[in-house]
Parts: C-alpha cells; structure tokens; sequence
C-alpha cells in the first residue's frame, strides 16, 4: 500500500496505532460508565436490560437533590463573581505597556493553576476555620469565596486572548469620534468581548461544578455538592446510581466544552 | 508647563490598579493569603483535638521527614512518610512517561491530520480533560473493580478462574493517574507538532535519514519544548493527587496528598499538615522553575 | 487665512535606558482649509505628532492650540478633530450606516439629523448601495471610504490621517489620492495627512512637512521641497539626487557661485540666511542635468551602465574625483546613437539648476 501510495513523509511506524489504541482507551471506560447508568439491574459489569430506574431513584433521593441545588448555586455564583473580576482584571492587563509589578499580579491570577488543589483546600482549611471560630458564620458564602477565587484564572484566560485579539485602535476610533471612555467600552468593546466573557464564564462554571477537593476541605457538615457526595458513597455499595449521576455530569461538561469551542471560534 | 505625559501616565496607572483590585482582593483573600497563613501554621504547635496553639515550634517541620521513637526517644527517619513521598515521586514520573508514551504518537497523529479534521480530533481530547476528574475516576473503577468489566470479561471468557485483583494497588493508582492527566500531555505537544515545518521532515529524508533517524534527529528536538511543557503539566497534579489515590488506593497506597488530608483529619497534626503542604508546593515550584529555564534555554538556542 | 493647528516646541520622550526621543522640540503653523502633509520615514515622529494632536499620545512639553484654544488639556473624546486610521478601525460589529453615523450619534444628534447626514456622506463617497453591509463584506477600497465617511460625518474642522491609502493597492491608491484630495476642496476641511510616500505627498499637498528623527527637516510647498531642498536629508529622501562637493566663492541672497571639483564654476541657488563657507555640498536632480561630450562637460568622467527604463534612460558615471553621478534622458524613438559604456562623458547642467545644501 504505502509503496503504491509513494513515500509520506509525514509517516510514523506504529504511531496510528497507538493513537487509535489511545481514544478507545479515554473513551471506553466513560462510555461504559454511561451504559451502565441504564442498565436494569444494580450491576455495573453484567448487562441486563435498558431502564431509567437509576435516574429515578437518584432524582427521588432527597441528598442528591440537595446537593444538586448546592452545586448549581455554588457554580452559578462563582462563576458569575470570577467572570465579572476576571473581565476587569483582563482590561486591566492586555493592550498596555509592561507595568510595575505585573509579573506578581500575573503570579496571583494564575496563582490556582499552578499551586496544587490540595494544597490551596488545605490553606483554605486552616484560615476559614480562623474566621468560622471568630463570626460563627459557617453558611455557603466560604464555599461561593473559594470556587470564586480558583475560578478566576479559567474565566480570565479567553477574556484576555479575546481582547489580545482585539484592535486597539477601534476603541481610538470611538474615542476620536466623541465616545466617553464608558461609551466606548459599552458600544464597542463589550459587544466584541461577549464571546470571550461567555466562554470564560462557562470554564468557571464547569469547573466549580467539578471541584471536588477544595469543596471537600472547606464545606461544613452537611453542605455536600454532588461531587463530594459522590465521593462519600465511594465507601458504600456502589450502584449504577452514582452513573446516573455521573452522566448528567458529562452531559453538562460535553455542552459547555462544545459551547466553548464553538465561541471560541466567533472571529474577531 | 506641566508634563502631560507623566500625568496621562499616572491616569492610566490609577485606572489599571482600580481594575485590577476586585481581583486581587479575593486571589489575596482566598489563595495567596491562606498560603501565606498555612506557612505560619507550620511552625506553631498542634493543638490536642485539632488546631493549634499558638506557640512556636519546629516540631511540624522535623516531622516531615524524622522521626523519634515512641519507646528509646532515638532519631531515625520516618519510613512511613519517606516512602509516602518516594511513592508519590515514582507513580508521578512513572505516570508522565507512560503519559508520553500514549500522548507522543496521538499527537504526532492529531498535527499530521489534514487541517480541518484536526478540530474535530482535538475536541475528543479536550472532551475527557473538562469532564468531572472524579467521575473519570469512578470509570476505571467500575472497569478494574473485582466485579468490574475487565474481570467479568475474562472470567466469561475462561481466561481466569477467580478475579486479578487490581483496585487498591499502586498499579491501579498509575492507570488511574495516566488516565485522568493524559489530555494534559497531549494538548502541550500537539501545540508544538502543529507548528512543526514539515519541510525540514523532507530536508532530513533528503539527507539519508530513516524514519526512525528522522524522528530522533529531527522531530524530536523540535517539539521538545511540548514534551517539556507536557511533563510539567503530568507530573505536577500527579504529585499533589489526592482524589485519584484515594479512590483508587483504597487507603493502603498513600500519596502526599493523603497524608497531608490525614492530619487533618484521625492524625489531628495541623502543623504537619501545613508543613507537608508547603513541601509539596516546594517541590512544585522547583519543578516550575525548571520548566521555565528549560523552555527559557531552548528559545534562546533557537531564538 | 487663519492658522487651524499650531504646534510650538512639542516634545516627546519616552523614559528608558536611554530614554527614546519620539519628538524633538517640532514647531509649525498649518493653515485653515490646507492640505498640509507630514513626511518622513517610519519611526521619523510624523505618527506621534500627528496622534498628539487626535489625543492618543501625550507630549513631555511643548504647547498645542487648534483656532486658538488649548487642545493639550481635552481628552480625544472632547476635541473637534477626526482621524481616518491606518487599519481603518471600522466597528466590525456595526454596518456601513451605523459607522458613519456614530460620532453624530455619541454627539447627542437628533435621530433625524443623523440620517440624513448619513445619507449625505455616503453620496460623497459613493457608498450608499452599502449602507447595510457589515464591513467585513466590503472591499478595502470601500472600507476606506467608509473609514473617510466616518470621519467626515460630525464636519469636524481638521481631519487627520494616518497613512490611509498604504494598505491599497497601486492603482486603487492613484484613484483614492485624486478623490482625497476632490474631498478636501468640497468641503474645505484642513487635512494633515501622515505618508511615507514622497509621491503621494507630492501630489496631494499644499505643503509638506519633511520630518527626520523626530524633528522637522522642511517645511514648504511640493516644488519649494522638490527644487530646493534645504538639506541633505530632504534631497535624499525625496527623488534621486546627485549630490557634489563644491567650493563656495561668493554669495548674494538666494544665489551663489560655487567652484565644482572640475575647476569650472557655476551659478547656484542657496537659501537665503543660510549660513555657508569653504566647502559646500550641491544637490542635483537626474533629470534636470544632461550627456554631453567630453569637451563641452562642466564635469567629465567614464560611463558605466546605461540602464534602459522604457520612459527614460539612467546614464551611471563616474566622475573623475570618483562621486558616482546619476544622469536621467527622456528616451524617444528619433533620438541619436547614443553614448557607449566605458566612454568618456562629459555632464552638464543650466545655470541655477543645483541647490546648495545646508549641512
């Protein structure tokens, strides 16, 4: 074949191979994951017959549905908070000169990223614990703070390569044609910006709604979102209705992530 | 006159820290402050029932990597945590390598796609990264679980008799870890194969090359700044793995970020904790700084 | 005529290690209803001048008044000037119509007003079939009238541009400078037009301001610029020039006698003021010196290359004292043989024809 073909330079032996072996073996265990989420019976190995009974029964279970309306309202909050900042932050940071001091203000932005999960739940840990012992207060407002704060670096990043892409002189333009600076922002960047702040604002929620190690070490008893709920049951039996659970999870992540390539693409 | 431009200059400046201070107040509230707190946490004493007190002492940092024994009060190393951090270090550089393996050729495949396939490729790779790391877990239990897909399969098939046990080993740990990192690997490397000017590809068979030759000589060191950046990003989260382990070690294979959850939890050691947290972090920045000196030299060999 | 924009000793500079002269100490007056140009090789400080006077750049010293009044203290948004952009800057996200109509609309215009002022300045740039496109459905010539109509829509009473034919191309460039300038006659706004283009400024200008690292070279007219050249910067950068050492003899207002390195003396213009003595240089343009026989030649020397150019022929001789001399001929069918390479020349030019420089 390949002699009849000529030589293809861009060839590798065993490369296909391995790439093909590759995707089947990142999507085997999901899609086998959300098979069984159907399955009739409380195995998750042996097949035995198509039902919904799993999301019935995780759509009747009061924990999950607390959980549920935590995660949601966590996610929709910390997103909301990250993505406003993080706008700020980005018009703060793209489109001018080096600046004192932004080599320690792009530290702190991508601080999150490059700290570990668990080292940053741990320091969250110690100091809530200060400020719940000093107020008393213990609601969600620690796990809306949290999310919001590691969020940012997700909502800040296509905020900012959108208004990289941008051209300066458009908001010039507006300037020279009479806009006050607000005028300008309102009329002319916003308007372009838009595609870059939903996509910032989905990354955070997707990923709030993910987290599982910040939540686990920062929530108070009885303030589980699903993903640490689903980390709790790990001890029990487990039945295809944590793959219920996991199958809305990925139904909203493949979404979002679709949804994000596809802003992504909006041209400038 | 009055200079205009330093004027306009301090506008700009008072405009830009304006902006910028929403931001900062909460990364200072909910991350670098709490960082800075847990390093001053380190050094005080660890309170009975968890907490502190606040006295100093080097007790959490000692702890780290010594111990004194419980009945002749001797020095020693503390084996448990040495092999705790040794385990961490070798099922993290064991997952990058496998990670590079996998990765290496999928994303040599991906960048040798005809362009506008490429997307469609790269979005299968990015799917996996952005759903839920637990649930991605979860999924190589129900596989690798006794009663899990692998051994019902083989048992059905007459292979084996009884189930392989393979949940709650460091084996399953590592699957895990490639697993759950893998697109980490590829997205840096495609970056780089992308860019890749296949001309020179031509240039090297022109020139006598084998395929291998080819790849050795002359691939590979051009995408060399993606497998670097590639293994940082693999071995830093495998390092600080706390979820993966867990579920997957069962509790019998400890990494550094479960002995760190421990004492805050039946350990009741604070300051160790924040002491074990402020090593890991240490670790990771060396790892960072290598990373960026790396990629530093090599763009000013090809710069 | 009343003086639009006056610019006195503006000066920019950026602090740094050294610190970066944008613009050094620049004067001059541009005139109500002209079309004052400002040329120069990028990075000579025209764009930094003429973005001071928009309100982009701020200046370190100096004064700036449009009509009289300060414009130094108004932020862009509060001076009455408007600026076609190099990259056009249309709003991408707006069409043809909203473009046009949007510094009217930031003007608080009634809603009436604007549209017919709309319409009006789509007639003058003969975009009216457009006015709902997007503008990234049209053409860059059609961009760039759009950018034109933007501009001119609130009438403001100097318009700025920013090299805005540069990314045309040629013979789209040659159109757009004829209708550049019919625009600047109808509506008599004062243009300061930013080139790099010595053609362009030539043919478009009333005058010119010749500008060279940061400072102003020359200020004249096309011909004033062309002909006599102040320096040699100017005659380098504008047209090809010969330049010769020469002794200066005697002086008398606008002409002098110099002795060329031939020994032969001659007439030259020189302006006046100037300051000269002992040896000067003399710029000469190709097409205004001529081929002669060696014996008649003010200067001689051997020819080179004869390079062949289809309306015209280069004549490349080197002077005895060596100079490299450049000799332009209108070529036409019924000429006579020419000169062979590699014989010797002689080169002669009129009286008055060469201008001393100021060095």
């Amino acid at each position: 074949m390949a002699e009849q073909k000529g030589f293809n330079i861009r060839r590798q032996t065993g490369f296909a191979t391995l790439a093909v072996a590759c995707f089947v073996l990142l999507y085997l265990p999901i899609l086998l994951l959300v098979a069984y989420s159907f399955n009739s019976g409380s195995s998750i190995a042996i097949w035995e017959g198509f039902s919904w009974r799993w999301y019935q029964s995780a759509w009747e279970n009061e924990l999950v549905q607390e959980a549920t309306v935590r995660s949601l309202v966590i996610a929709v909050w910390a997103s909301l908070i990250s993505t406003t900042v993080a706008v700020l932050a980005a018009l703060a940071t793209t489109r001018t000169r080096k600046f004192r001091g932004q080599g320690a203000v792009f530290a702190m932005i991508n601080q999150p990223l490059m700290v570990p999960e668990i080292v940053t739940a741990v320091a969250l840990l110690i100091f809530f614990a200060m400020i719940k012992v000093a107020t008393g207060y213990s609601g969600l407002l620690y796990l809306v703070i949290a999310h919001s704060a590691f969020c940012i670096p997700f909502a800040y990043l296509p905020i900012r390569a959108r208004l990289q892409g941008m051209d300066l002189s458009l908001e010039q333009a507006a300037a020279d044609l009479y806009a006050t600076p607000f005028q300008a922002f309102r009329r002319i960047t916003l308007p372009q910006l838009w595609p870059g702040i939903l996509a910032g604002a989905m990354l955070a929620f997707v990923i709030s709604l993910d987290d599982v190690v910040i939540t686990e070490f920062v929530k108070s008893a009885g303030q589980d979102t699903l993903p640490t709920y689903m980390l709790g049951q790990l001890r029990r039996v487990i039945t295809p209705e944590i793959n219920a659970i996991s199958t809305v999870l990925i139904g909203i992540s493949v979404t979002m992530v679709i949804g994000f390539t596809l802003l992504s693409k909006i041209r400038n | 006159m009055a200079d205009l431009s330093q004027r306009e200059a301090r506008r700009v400046s008072r405009v830009r820290w304006m902006l910028l201070a929403p931001a900062l107040v909460l990364l200072v509230f909910a991350a670098s402050g709490p960082l800075l707190i847990t390093l001053v946490y380190s050094f005080l004493t660890a309170g009975d029932y968890g907490g502190v007190e606040w006295s100093l002492s080097s007790d959490a940092w000692f702890n780290v990597f010594m111990q004194r024994d419980i009945f002749d009060d001797t020095l020693g190393f503390s084996d448990a945590h040495l092999s705790i951090f040794w385990r961490s270090v070798k099922l993290s550089l064991m997952t990058t390598l496998a990670c590079i393996f996998f990765g290496f050729p999928t994303a040599y495949f991906i960048a040798t796609r005809p362009k506008k396939q490429r997307d469609f490729w790269m979005l299968l790779i990015i799917i996996p990264f952005w759903t839920n790391l637990l649930i991605r877990t979860f999924a190589i239990v129900e596989l690798i679980r006794n009663e899990g897909t692998v051994n019902t399969v083989l048992m059905a098939l007459g292979v084996i008799d009884e189930p392989i046990q393979m949940l709650y080993t460091e084996f399953s740990i590592a699957v895990g870890m490639v697993y759950v990192y893998l697109p980490l690997m590829v997205l840096p490397l495609y970056a780089s194969m992308e860019r890749l000017d296949f001309s020179l590809v031509e240039a090297g068979y022109d020139l006598y090359a084998t395929r291998l030759k080819v790849l050795r000589r002359v691939i590979l060191p051009l995408v060399k700044p993606g497998v670097i950046a590639g293994s940082i990003l693999v071995f830093v989260p495998s390092l600080g793995a706390y979820v993966t382990p867990r579920v997957l070690g069962g509790g019998n294979q400890l990494m550094l970020g479960n002995l760190i959850e421990l004492q805050f939890g039946q350990g009741r050691n604070w300051p160790l904790g924040a002491a074990l947290s402020i090593t890991l972090l240490a670790i990771v920045m060396v790892a960072l700084l290598t990373y960026v000196r790396a990629v530093g030299n090599e763009e000013v060999k090809h710069g | 005529m009343s003086t639009a924009i006056s610019v006195r000793h503006l000066r920019k500079v950026y602090p740094g290690q050294p610190p970066v002269v944008a613009l050094a100490d620049a004067s001059l007056e541009i005139k109500d209803n002209e079309f004052f140009t400002l040329l120069g090789p990028s990075g000579c400080g025209k764009t930094t001048l003429l973005r001071m006077i928009a309100g982009f750049e701020h200046p370190t010293s100096g004064a700036l008044e449009m009509f009289g009044e300060d414009l130094l203290e108004l932020p862009p948004y509060k001076r009455p000037v408007n600026t076609v952009f190099q990259s056009y800057a249309l709003f991408p996200h707006l069409t043809v119509a909203e473009n046009i109509g949007f510094g009217l609309e930031m003007l608080g215009k009634p809603k009436a007003e604007i549209r017919a002022t709309v319409g009006e300045m789509m007639e003058l740039v003969q975009m009216t079939a457009m006015a709902d496109r997007q503008t990234g459905q049209i053409s860059g010539g059609q961009q760039q009238r759009v950018a034109l109509a933007r501009a001119l829509a609130p009438k403001p009473k100097v318009l700025l541009l920013d090299e805005p034919l540069s990314a045309l191309d040629f013979k789209l460039r040659k159109e757009m400078q004829l209708e550049l300038k019919r625009l600047q006659t109808e509506t008599g706004i004062t243009f300061i037009f930013v080139t790099h283009d010595q053609e362009e400024a030539l043919t478009m200008s009333d005058r010119i301001a010749v500008m060279s690292a940061g400072s102003i070279r020359q200020i004249g007219g096309p011909r004033d610029i062309y002909d006599q050249p102040a320096e040699r910067f100017v005659a380098d950068f504008i047209g090809d020039t010969n330049f010769l050492p020469a002794e200066l003899v005697s002086s008398a207002g606008p002409t002098a006698t110099v002795r060329l390195a031939s020994g032969k003396t001659t007439t030259a213009r020189s302006h006046e003021g100037a300051d000269m003595s002992g040896q000067v240089t003399l710029a000469l343009r190709p097409e205004h010196t001529s081929l002669v026989s060696e014996a008649e030649g003010m200067l001689t020397g051997r020819l080179g290359n004869v390079v062949y150019f289809g309306t015209d022929t280069h004549y490349h001789v080197q002077l005895d004292d060596g100079t490299g001399f450049v000799i332009r001929k209108q070529n036409s069918p019924d000429a006579p043989a020419d000169f062979e390479s590699g014989a010797r020349v002689g080169v002669t030019f009129g009286a008055g024809v060469a201008q001393v420089l100021r060095d």
